[in-house]
This record gives structure tokens, C-alpha cells and sequence, in this order.
């Protein structure tokens, strides 16, 4: 049943392309199978000609450092694989227009040399890696010098094993490619999960990035990227931002990130950018942000993480409101005084203030920061002093006569109920 | 030794205050863990609890017994009986009541809860801390023959324990925050039953990751079996020496 | 029978017991008297071994009894005040101390009986009067027929009729060739029960003697006159 929905899906899919394809020159469909006139694939590429399609037959194909110099679409049916046995490169892109659907990809070499891939793509644009299954790899999919890239439901899965962060490369890897589109991917098992480096105005929408040595998402100096509704979870590091303006972070969920150090997301010198309605549960540390600023962050849920928000004094000028903080160790701890930053209107449920004219905003000013929080940035030993009785008491203490904690960075607004983020634009519009 | 136990033991169970006792756990403990939603909330909160009322309610409760059992010793000094042997009888009499009312009262909505190997930490330290405290009530209470006096000696002691000693650790990593403390600390939570009971449970809790870098080294050293062993071997430690001391004292003591 | 040798005592600073060597010999009554303050307790207590003396030595048919436990079987007491658990009742208490003292031999039930303790036995001892407290006292005293019985203050907080019973019950014990140890102020109640008196002052002896040999040297009728004069006139024997 499954196979024939999958069989005429490729068929639409292939009349689309011979139909609607301006730039092919030929429409011939080479078949690769064990019986059939082509029994590699790579044999097929070399006989096409542009514009052509390959349809890789089941069955598995030991084959590597496939070419693919001129516009195809390589479409897999009914799973073939393509095996490079640990001897290099299965797919590399050298032409725009081309179309690398449903096949699986496996057992590449960590190479130190050639950063070897089970798909590369060179220099080239209007590239569409569709439905993949890559494993067992050192890179899954490389992108570099290219723009106009489609990577979409691929699935790319490393065995990390213990192998040292070194010996693992990146499941999907771009570098100096603008205009990507990276979206419902699930990438595990690599060094980073999605790595991006000097990558403009790309999508990253729907993927789910686990279980990496190192960073589930990561990227610097990539400028006016767009990041909605992704997973970001039991990475090593969790997710890391760094050198980058006019970032767009929604719906994203970052949990379980944990570990000595551990972040849900690690915000590196950003600017002007949004996080909103996303959700930071059971991390290490929700959002750590330094040097960070101008970041306009409404409607995330923080629950459960050790802290909530490490907001270094190097960062100023950012915006916290309508945001929940429930159940964190710290709500937000920070490393000196002076922080100027706009907090207001968040729930915070570690609030003990009173709301006498019935308004939904408690009267006395709410500080996140506590003592101990304070104390365990200056000392971290001191952090296994939490939950002591002496703790609470001088946190209590604290918060009625403010001496060491930073006397600005409060929220003179707190609210007396969690934001609903959906339903609650009532209550949204009256705050704002 | 077992005859005479089992009077003590008698004469405990039928004061009201065990039973109080055991009934103020027991709401408390079904309180918190329908009030936490999961039992890993109601675990912390009751681990405050825990840590708090156990040492006070059992310093408290043995000083009192002590110092009204009094004539109750003199009466079986006088018969045939070691010493050692009364005074190791009063005791455990008073520890294992204190303890049965904590396994009732704490550990029974910990087993109904289900809170895993985490629950069982916390029940297993606060035995302990029974042990302990029961044991500090009975080294103060050898130590003068005035009631007032002694009570006043075993609140103060609670009152260190709970409280102070943590300021006072506090103060110090403040004011030596400079140099690499990790250790250090380790060695000062030792050096206090009510923070290494803390620490036991708190440790092998999910939280412990969220404590970060300085509590994943604290984990790794908890959360061996081996680090467990010594830690609960450290809080046996803590009983044996007051009561230890407090035998030798009583033994050589008049009454 | 008990033979105490230079025993000392201070608690603190205070000397409580001063070189105190005196010898008992069994099938007597001895009264120790002395004014408050005296020592008195202290050397019941002493034998008893819930006092612990500095120096000196403590001899039951010539074995030393300090640090020992054992020789304690051969002992009844009976405190000043008795207080018991105050949750559990007579009954349980006389069976607890039989419970402990399960190789006593005989049992002597006479007190448990004239006091008719039985018919109050699923009393809680916390609900008892003074004076019932006492009883228990007394009877778990004498219950395991001891050879030494030291008494203190036995007959204070008894009614007349209790006083009147115990007494007897000394008298009878006596005559079993026991040797009896009674601290008491009541000078009419020791000359009707004792055989000798040993006075106590400041924590030395201040004499041991027979009643009728203290008579005889004071020239007085009654006891308490006799002892009177030699408080005041500083008597030497």
C-alpha cells in the first residue's frame, strides 16, 4: 500500500519535472537495477545527458565518488542504497539543477583530508536533496559556495558511539551558501546537527536535531536567517549562536540539553533579533547571552532548567516580556551589577507579591535574580548549597531589603498567571 | 538489652507524641506530593521537610525522653543491669520509634508515590538523620543534669546544624571565592549531616544536572555507588560518635 | 558484710564524702542519719554504684563491687522518689523488673499482697499518688529477697498503715539475717526499726553506733535527745 503511494508519487513527481523543466535538454529515464542496462549508478550518470532522470532501482549499490556534472534528478525506488564500503565520497554536486531523492546513503570514513560527505554540493544553485536516508557517515549533506538549496526530509544519522568530537563531522553542513531551505530534516548522531557558517537569508523550518556530540543547531555570522519549529534536544552542548544580526527564532522547542556545560541556547554576540514562543525545558541552562543585544524575547516558555536565563552584564538592551519562568533552579542569574535590559510582564511562578486591584499584574516589583544565584556565579562550589534552609532564608531576606542584587534588572510587572501564548492576546494586547 | 528495648519501646508508642508525630508526617508527605504533580516535585519539597523537622522533632523529642527517663535509668541501675547496656537500650528504643514513625509517616507515601531509588535515598537519609539527632540529643543530655540546660545544648546543636553551619560555609566560599573551593566544599558538607543528607538526595535527583559544571563533578562522586556507600557510611560515622561518646560518658558518670 | 574503705567524693568543688571506711555486718538494721547535705544518698549511692566515688573502695563479702554490675542481684533499693514510665502500668513495671531479674531464685510477693497492688495493677503509674509509688517501690525492693536491702527515706509520703506494714516487713527481714540500710530523719522511726546508727556530717563519720550503747553514752532516754546532745556538744566516742 505504502509503496504504490510512494511509486505514484515519483511518477507525478517525474511528469512534473519532465514537464515543467525549462533547462532540460533531454527527458530519458535511465533505469538502475541488477537486471537493467545500467547496474551502477554511476555508469548511468555518465551516459545521461542533461535533463535526463535516473531511477535507482532497490537493491544495494556499492559505489563512491559519483560525479554528477551535468542537471539530473537521481530518484530512488524502492529504497535502493548506495554503499561507498569507508572509500570516500558517494555524491558530489557539480551543476545547478539537480534533483537527489530517496535513495539511502551510508558508511563514510571519518577523512580529516577531504571532510568527506555522502552529499556535497560545489559552487552550485537550484540543488534539491529530497527524502535521503543518510548513515553512518563523517558529513551527511555539505553545502559550500552555493545558493538556492532545497534540503528537505532527509534523514541523517551518525553512530557517535564514544567517538571523540573531533573524529565527527556535521550531519548537515553549509558554508558561504545563501538562500537555503533546510526543512523537516531529522539530523543525530554528528558532531553539530546543522551547522551554518557566513549562510544569508535561509529557512530552517520543522527539523529535529538530537543527540549530537556537540551542538544541535549552530551558526555564526549568518545574517537574517529565519528558525521556526525546530527540536533541539539531548545535544551535548545543546544549541550555539554566535557573530550574527537579525535572527528569527520561534517555535522552537530546546530540551533536555544537559550536562556540565550545557546550554538550550547559547547566544554569542547577537543583534537585533527575535525569540519568541519558543520553549526551553529541563535544560542545563535555558539561554546563556553575552555580549548580546537588542533581542526582543516574548512569549518562551522556561521550565524546569537549572537556570532559566544566564544573562552576562555584557549584554544590554534586550526585551523580556510575556515570558513563563516555571519551575527553574534560577529564574536568572547574572555575573555584576549594572544590567540594563527591559523586563516586564513576565509570569514568574517563584512570585510571592499580591495583586489587590485585581488587574493580573502583582503590585510589588518581582526580582529574578536571587542571592544564591549571585553567589554561585562568583562561586561555583556554593551551588551545593541549594535548597539549604539558610539559603531560602537569605534569598527571602535579599529580595525585601535588595543590597547585593542588581538593583535594576527586576520586573516592576509581574503577572499573577502563566501567559497563555495563544489564547491569552487579550491580555497581551491590554499589556502592550 | 532486648527486654529492656521493648519497655522503652512500649512506653513510647503509647505517649500521643509518636503518634502525632507519625500523623503530621504522613499529612504532609500526601499533601506535598499532590501539591508537587510529579514525585520528583514532591520529593524536593518534602526533602526541605525532611531536613528540617526531622533533626529538630527527634533532637527535641530524645532530649525530653532522656531527661524523663531519668529516674526510669536510676531504677534499672540499681538492678543487675550494665550500664552500657541501659543507656544503649534507651537509645535505639527511642531512634527506632522516631524511625518507624518516619518510615510510616514519609516512607510509606514514598513507596505509594512511587519515587524510585531517589525516594528511597531520601527515606534511608532521613533514618539516619533520626539516628543522628537522637544521638546528639543523648550526648547533650548526658553532658548536664538540667533539663533546661539540656535542651537549651540540643537546640542549639539543631539550630547549628540547620542553620548556622550553612551560613557560616556560606561566608567562607564568599570570602574565599578567589581560590578553587570544589573540594574544600566537599570537605565542609561533610563535616555537616543535615547538608550530606541534602546532598545525597539532591544529587541523584534529575536536578542534578541542571546544577552545571560544579554539579556534575558533585554528581560524579555521589552518584557512584561507591560515593553512596561512603556517603551513607559518613552518616553512620555521624551517629556512632555521639553515641559513642555520649555511652562513654553516661557510663562514667553519677546519676 | 559491705565493707567501705577511705571513700572520697566531691562533685566539683564540693567534698560530699570525706575518707568515709565503715563496715556492715548482715542481720542488722543500720540507720544512716546526718543533717542535710550530709552524704547520706551519696553512700547508698555509692554502693549501689550510681555514684561513682574518686578514691576508696567498695567490698561485698570481700569482692570489690566498683565498675561491676553483677553483685547488684544481691541488692533492693528503694529510691527517695520512685518515678516509673508514666505510660505503662504497675503490673507491667513488676513484670518488667522480674522480666530482668529472671534468675532470682524466690520471689517474695508479702509487699505486692499488703499493699493490694494486684487490685490495682492495670493502673497507669503516671496516675499514681506519691505514696502508691511508694508502694511499688517498696515491694520491688523486697520482692527478689535480696540479702542487702538499702532503703531511702522509705517511710516519707507513706499513710501511717503503710509505714506501719513496711516496717514490719523490715523487722521481719531482719531476723532472715539480712542486712538492712535505712537513711531517714524520723528519729522515733529509726528507734523502733535500727540497730545502729551511722551519723553523717559534712562527709565524714561523725559516729556508728548501737542505739543502746548512743543512749547509754549520752545519758538519755530517746534517741533523738541523745543525738541532739552529741550534734550540739561535739561528741567523741
Amino acid at each position: 500500500m505504502r509503496n504504490s503511494t510512494k511509486q505514484i508519487f515519483i511518477l507525478a513527481y517525474i511528469l512534473a519535472l519532465t514537464l515543467g523543466s525549462q533547462v532540460a535538454l533531454g527527458n530519458n529515464t535511465l533505469n538502475v537495477c541488477k537486471t537493467c542496462p545500467y547496474t551502477s549508478v554511476k555508469e548511468a550518470v555518465a551516459k545521461a545527458a542533461a535533463g535526463d532522470t535516473i531511477v535507482v532501482d532497490g537493491g544495494t549499490y556499492q559505489e563512491h565518488g559519483i560525479e554528477i556534472n551535468k542537471p539530473l534528478a537521481i530518484l530512488g525506488r524502492n529504497n535502493p542504497v548506495i554503499d561507498s564500503n569507508f572509500k570516500g565520497q558517494i555524491l558530489t554536486v557539480l551543476s545547478d539543477n539537480v534533483t537527489i531523492q530517496g535513495l539511502t546513503l551510508q558508511n563514510i570514513a571519518t577523512s580529516y583530508r577531504h571532510d568527506d560527505a555522502a552529499i556535497r554540493v560545489v559552487q552550485r544553485s537550484n540543488v534539491r536533496i529530497l527524502n535521503n536516508t543518510i548513515l553512518n557517515t563523517y558529513f551527511g549533506i555539505y553545502l559550500q559556495y552555493s545558493e538556492g538549496i532545497v534540503v528537505k526530509d532527509n534523514v541523517v544519522k551518525g553512530e557517535k558511539g564514544d567517538k571523540a568530537e573531533s573524529s565527527l563531522g556535521n550531519a548537515i553542513h553549509v558554508y558561504r551558501t545563501d538562500e537555503v531551505e533546510i526543512t523537516g530534516n531529522t539530523v543525530q548522531g554528528h558532531r553539530d546537527g546543522i551547522y551554518l557558517e557566513v549562510v544569508k537569508d535561509s529557512e530552517v523550518h520543522h527539523n529535529t536535531s538530537q543527540e549530537n556530540q556537540r551542538y544541535g543547531l549552530h551558526f555564526m555570522f549568518s545574517n537574517g536567517n529565519n528558525y521556526t519549529y525546530n527540536t533541539f534536544r539531548h545535544n551535548g552542548a545543546g544549541v550555539a549562536v554566535m557573530y550574527t544580526d537579525k535572527v528569527h527564532m520561534e517555535h522552537n522547542t530546546f530540551e533536555n540539553n544537559w550536562g556540565a556545560a550545557s546550554y538550550g541556547l547559547l547566544l554569542k554576540d547577537i543583534r537585533d533579533s527575535v525569540i519568541r514562543n519558543n520553549i526551553f525545558r529541563r535544560n542545563t541552562t535555558g539561554i546563556y547571552m553575552e555580549s548580546s543585544s537588542r533581542l526582543d524575547m516574548q512569549h518562551n516558555n522556561f521550565e524546569r532548567n537549572g537556570w532559566a536565563i544566564k544573562l552576562l552584564t555584557s549584554s544590554i538592551d534586550n526585551t523580556l516580556k510575556l515570558n513563563n519562568f516555571t519551575g527553574n533552579s534560577f529564574d536568572i542569574s547574572t555575573n555584576g551589577p549594572s544590567q540594563l535590559n527591559h523586563v516586564e510582564n513576565n509570569y514568574w511562578e517563584k512570585y510571592t507579591g499580591y495583586d489587590l486591584d485585581k488587574d493580573g499584574v502583582g503590585d510589588v516589583p518581582y526580582r529574578p535574580v536571587s542571592l544564591f544565584s549571585m553567589l554561585v556565579e562568583r562561586v561555583p562550589p556554593s551551588v551545593m548549597f541549594m535548597r539549604s534552609f539558610m539559603v531560602d532564608l537569605l534569598d527571602n531576606m535579599e529580595k525585601v531589603l535588595p543590597s547585593i542584587i542588581p538593583e535594576n534588572l527586576v520586573d516592576e510587572k509581574p503577572l499573577m498567571s502563566r501567559v497563555k501564548h495563544d489564547s491569552d492576546r487579550k491580555l497581551t494586547q491590554v499589556v502592550r | 538489652m532486648n527486654k529492656i528495648i521493648k519497655y522503652v519501646l512500649l512506653d513510647i508508642i503509647k505517649s500521643k507524641i509518636i503518634i502525632a508525630y507519625t500523623l503530621f508526617l504522613l499529612l504532609l508527605s500526601i499533601g506535598l506530593f499532590n501539591l508537587g504533580g510529579s514525585p520528583d516535585k514532591g520529593i524536593l519539597s518534602l526533602l526541605n521537610l525532611v531536613l528540617l523537622t526531622v533533626p529538630l522533632i527527634s533532637i527535641v523529642f530524645a532530649t525530653t525522653h532522656f531527661y524523663n527517663s531519668y529516674e526510669f535509668m536510676e531504677l534499672l541501675v540499681s538492678q543487675p543491669i550494665n550500664r552500657t547496656k541501659i543507656f544503649m537500650s534507651e537509645y535505639l528504643a527511642v531512634a527506632l520509634s522516631l524511625s518507624v514513625a518516619f518510615l510510616v509517616g514519609v516512607g510509606i507515601p514514598v513507596a505509594v508515590f512511587g519515587a524510585g531509588l531517589t525516594g528511597f535515598y531520601l527515606v534511608l537519609t532521613g533514618v539516619f538523620i533520626t539516628f543522628i539527632f537522637v544521638a546528639m540529643a543523648f550526648l547533650a543530655s548526658v553532658i548536664t543534669r538540667d533539663k533546661a540546660k539540656g535542651i537549651g545544648i540540643a537546640l542549639m546543636l539543631w539550630f547549628y546544624f540547620a542553620l548556622i553551619y550553612d551560613g557560616i560555609v556560606l561566608f567562607i566560599l564568599y570570602a574565599f571565592g578567589d581560590y578553587p573551593l570544589e573540594y574544600a566544599t566537599l570537605a565542609m558538607t561533610v563535616l555537616n549531616p543535615v547538608d550530606l543528607g541534602r546532598i545525597i538526595v539532591l544529587l541523584n535527583l534529575d536536578v542534578s544536572a541542571l546544577m552545571g559544571y560544579t554539579g556534575a563533578l558533585y554528581k560524579s562522586i555521589f552518584g557512584s555507588v561507591w560515593g553512596i556507600t561512603a556517603a551513607f557510611g559518613l552518616l553512620l560515622l555521624w551517629a556512632l560518635i555521639p553515641v559513642l561518646s555520649s555511652r562513654r560518658i553516661f557510663s562514667r558518670r553519677d546519676l | 558484710m559491705i565493707a567501705i574503705e577511705n571513700l572520697h567524693k566531691s562533685y566539683g568543688k564540693l567534698q560530699v564524702l570525706r575518707n568515709v571506711s565503715v563496715e556492715f555486718s548482715p542481720g542488722k538494721v543500720v540507720s544512716i542519719i546526718g543533717p542535710n547535705g550530709a552524704g547520706k544518698t551519696t553512700l547508698s549511692k555509692c554502693i549501689l554504684g550510681m555514684v561513682l566515688p574518686d578514691s576508696g573502695e567498695i567490698k561485698i563479702d570481700g569482692q570489690s563491687v566498683l565498675g561491676k554490675h553483677a553483685y547488684r542481684s544481691q541488692i533492693g533499693y528503694m529510691p527517695q522518689i520512685g518515678r516509673y514510665p508514666e505510660n505503662m502500668k504497675i503490673r507491667q513495671v513488676i513484670e518488667m523488673i522480674r522480666d530482668i531479674r529472671k534468675d532470682a531464685k524466690e520471689v517474695d510477693e508479702e509487699l505486692i499482697g499488703l499493699y493490694s497492688l494486684k487490685e490495682i495493677d492495670e493502673k497507669r503509674m503516671g496516675a499514681l499518688s506519691g505514696g502508691t509509688k511508694q508502694k511499688v517501690s517498696a515491694a520491688l525492693a523486697f520482692m527478689f529477697n535480696p540479702r542487702i536491702l538499702i532503703l531511702d527515706e522509705p517511710t516519707a509520703g507513706l499513710d501511717p498503715i503503710a509505714a506501719e506494714i513496711l516496717k514490719s516487713k523490715i523487722l521481719k527481714e531482719k531476723k532472715r539475717g539480712k542486712l538492712i540500710l535505712i537513711t531517714s530523719h524520723i528519729m522515733s522511726e529509726i528507734e523502733e526499726v535500727a540497730d545502729e546508727v551511722l551519723c553523717l556530717v559534712d562527709g565524714s563519720i561523725k559516729f556508728y553506733e548501737t542505739i543502746p550503747d548512743l543512749k547509754a553514752h549520752t545519758q538519755e532516754e530517746r534517741l533523738s535527745r541523745a543525738v541532739a546532745k552529741i550534734m550540739n556538744e561535739g561528741y567523741h566516742p
